[in-house]
């Protein structure tokens, strides 16, 4: 049974042009999806509508069958193309991480997240070291889908590798479904088990000169 | 890859009275002198100020400052108590302001659609009447004197800071990272203890702050005009108004000094204001 | 036989004097020790991850940098000392700066007129020529910046370069977020420019992006080049590298396997690497 169901989901933001138009698909469980294409199809829109960030004007997402719960530890957590917005600025490292409970040895060790780091701010670290910081704090037996928006498309290749590399290892470890969502098919190709083009899934006039 | 950024960060040196370290004097005298002020007219002997029919309409010197007025009460020490009282009236009313404004700009962000399009109507309606006019006519209502007055300010000086913190906890609101915490489980009461307060929390000081100015102004505006504090309490308003009958008998003194006391106060909240604004300003950190 | 030099930078670094949450001023370097020739008729990219200072380059050159910004080193312009002076004189004219976004132009001003900017009624045809030649309708010009989609403002600013008649052009990122084949496309005017002699320096984080459309390739790291490369050079295992992080960077690309070193010592990746000009060391040797 697909653990995710996509089903016809329009969205705009008021009344203003649609953003999306008639996306359906499934993901099975334990499927690492790619969903490529290039920047002002939506994407990232639809991340968050997958996510539950964001209503569908149209449609439905269902989980197992059902609507997504509404409060609670969501079983589909989201990270951003940037993670320094995703971090309070006013908080310590350590105390981002440890929001909802800490991380198992196993993540933080392989994530390369030192000790020496939790009594910083977040300006004083690099995008990469951010980044590792937000993927661990949603690495948890409660996640199952993992939707990665541009996640590594701000930080260098050396980021990006050891970034996704234990990612892909944790997601084959622990049987958690990945979506990717990117523009480079490079990445595609070497992250996900299926391939989704958005030009084709969304339904929705481009106007190809905002391009 | 951190090492290398923090390593090559380091003390600037540059003469110990930086920038930001004038600033952060600057606020603290201010509120020094204000808090100093306030507690100097608390703490003071009325006799001080009390009538000595021997020394009536005496010009300045150096026994009397600001001179005497013509029940030969020293204008000096009657000034101090007209700021102290105009302090402590501020305090109250602008404490309650801020109040209402903290409420009713988290209700309008927090719930939004149609408790928003209200509080926007009230905020509206507030700011289209004529200030002074909406002083008055609630400060007669609820019966005049101190509490009238009182009232009277801390109920019409809110719309502005409601909007600026309503504006605040919706940017908050919407901020990634609170979004990221709602999915991670987080309840209501953890983001808004930890992730909405903290930064609204100096917004809203400095709202307080810059509303106290105008706090004092209009009280001892409606007291000029004889709406506001019964006659014998030395505000700064009465101090005025009685001495307009006196000005064009030469007594020059009797409205320059309590005049003068009044606006270098209302700057000082101005410029204790502006500062704290500036140092809480991330963008100020270049400076 | 290399052409001629346009632009030479010599041990640039770059800091910013800052306040940290106290009220201590420090110094932050963003750039240490940046070396790079750029010659006629060559695109240089200069390569680094989001955010790690490399538009800091471009705004040197340009002598646009904020005012809290600090400076060292040497710049030449063929031959000539760049300063502040000969720069603003150059600006625009010899050297042109295609920014990072449409927050760079004026708000306020039709966006026709800014292309055409200090350059007078003369380049209103080129500007016309530029549009057409960007695929711009005409009637773009009389548009206000923020009318202008993302695509749009985008090729604004590349109209920016064509209208002067630069010899230099420095493009910041000038193609984000797009389709590696569309960002291809709109870089192909480079290629054109670069041939008819100017220099280029393209400041992109997207290495694919660089490995198409440059001539030599700068990779950019804690605040220094730490090796200029032809493209060619970058194939296979990377093994015509000189340095080896550049190798680790190339190797690490998705479509060469994500492939990572390790440090044989304790077996991590990349979170504690520090890079310096001979190479690259694992931090759990320092202490």
């Amino acid at each position: 049974m697909a653990i995710l169901e996509v089903k016809h989901v329009d969205f705009r933001y008021g009344s203003g042009p649609w953003i999306l138009k008639d996306i359906s698909f499934s993901v099975e469980e334990g499927e690492r999806v790619a969903i490529l294409g290039p920047s002002g199809y939506g994407k990232s829109t639809l991340a968050k509508v997958i996510a539950g960030y964001l209503k569908p004007a149209g449609g439905e997402i269902l989980w197992e069958g059902k609507p997504l719960p509404a409060t609670g530890f969501c079983p589909i957590q989201l990270i951003y193309q940037h993670p320094e917005k995703a971090l309070n600025p006013r908080w310590k490292m350590k105390d981002s991480l440890e929001e909802a409970g800490v991380p198992s040895e196993e993540v933080l060790t392989e994530m390369g997240i030192q000790e020496k780091w939790y009594q910083r701010w977040p300006n004083e670290l690099s995008g990469g070291e951010l980044q590792r910081f937000c993927v661990a704090r949603v690495l948890k037996p409660e996640t199952r889908l993992l939707i990665c928006d541009e996640m590594t498309t701000m930080l260098d290749a050396i980021n990006q590798a050891h970034i996704w590399n234990f990612v892909l290892a944790y997601a084959k470890k622990h049987n958690m479904t990945l979506l990717a969502i990117t523009h480079n098919r490079y990445l595609a190709n070497q992250v996900a088990t299926r391939i989704l083009r958005i030009p084709e899934l969304n339904h929705v006039e481009v106007d190809q000169s905002s391009l | 890859m951190a090492d290398m950024r923090l390593r090559t960060m380091e003390k600037a040196g540059g003469p110990f009275l930086n920038h930001r370290r004038k600033v952060l004097l600057i606020i603290i005298g201010g509120i020094v002198i204000l808090a100093g002020l306030c507690l100097w007219g608390l703490l003071m002997d009325p006799s001080r100020y009390a009538p000595n029919y021997g020394a009536r309409l005496l010009a300045p010197s150096f026994a009397h400052p600001f001179g005497t007025d013509n029940l030969g009460r020293d204008m000096f020490y009657r000034t101090i108590c007209g700021l102290s009282t105009s302090i402590q009236i501020g305090l109250l009313s602008a404490l309650v302001s801020s109040i209402i404004a903290l409420i009713l700009g988290s209700l309008s962000a927090v719930f939004g659609g149609k408790l928003d399009t209200v509080i926007g109507f009230l905020v509206d309606l507030c700011m289209g009447v004529p200030h002074l006019i909406l002083l008055i006519l609630i400060s007669i209502a609820v019966g005049g004197g101190a509490a009238g007055v009182i009232i009277g300010v801390a109920v019409t000086h809110w719309p502005s800071l409601t909007r600026v913190i309503r504006a605040e906890v919706m940017q908050v609101r919407s901020a990634q990272y609170v979004q990221v915490a709602r999915k991670l489980g987080m309840s209501n009461w953890h983001i808004a203890a930890k992730h909405i307060v903290p930064h609204v929390f100096p917004q809203y000081l400095v709202g307080l702050i810059l509303l106290f100015p105008h706090a004092i102004l209009h009280e001892a505006a409606i007291t000029f005009l004889g709406y506001g504090l019964p006659l014998d309490t030395p505000a700064v308003g009465i101090i005025l108004a009685e001495a307009m009958r006196h000005l064009a008998g030469g007594m020059w003194w009797l409205a320059f000094f309590p005049g003068i006391a009044l606006l270098c106060m209302t700057q000082l909240f101005d410029v204790v204001g502006d500062y704290l604004k500036i140092l809480i300003d991330p963008h100020s950190a270049r400076q | 036989m290399e052409n001629e030099v346009l632009l030479e930078v010599q041990h640039l670094s770059v800091g910013f004097e800052s306040y940290n949450a106290r009220v201590e001023k420090v110094f932050f370097n963003a750039i240490t020790d940046l070396n790079l020739t750029v010659r006629k008729g060559e695109i240089v990219a200069i390569v680094g991850s989001s955010g790690s200072g490399k538009s800091l380059l471009a705004h040197a050159v340009m002598n646009i940098l904020p005012d809290n910004a600090r400076t060292g080193g040497k710049m030449y312009y063929k031959g000539e000392l760049l300063t502040p002076e000969v720069m603003n004189r150059l600006r625009g004219r010899q050297i042109a700066f295609i920014p990072q976004s449409v927050a760079f132009l004026d708000p306020l001003m039709q966006v026709g007129d800014q292309v055409v900017g200090t350059l007078g009624e003369k380049a209103r045809a080129l500007q016309q020529k530029a549009f057409e030649h960007f695929g711009l309708k005409q009637s773009v010009a009389q548009l206000y910046p923020f009318q202008l989609s993302g695509g749009m403002a985008r090729r604004v600013l590349l109209s920016t370069s064509y209208v002067a008649e630069t010899e230099m052009i420095i493009a910041d990122e000038p193609t984000p977020g797009l389709d590696l084949k569309i960002a291809i496309e709109a870089l192909k005017d480079f290629r054109v420019q670069a041939d008819q002699g100017k220099g280029v320096i393209l400041i992109t984080h997207d290495i694919d992006l660089a490995l198409h459309v440059a001539d030599k390739i700068a990779i950019f790291y804690d605040g220094r080049v730490v090796e200029t490369a032809d493209t060619q050079t970058f194939r296979g295992d990377g093994q015509g590298l000189k340095h080896p992080y550049s190798r680790a960077l190339f190797n690490a690309l998705p479509q060469n396997g994500f492939n990572l070193q390790r440090c044989p010592k304790c077996g991590a990746t990349c979170a504690t690497w520090n890079v310096d000009e001979e190479g690259m060391r694992c931090g759990c040797g320092d202490s």
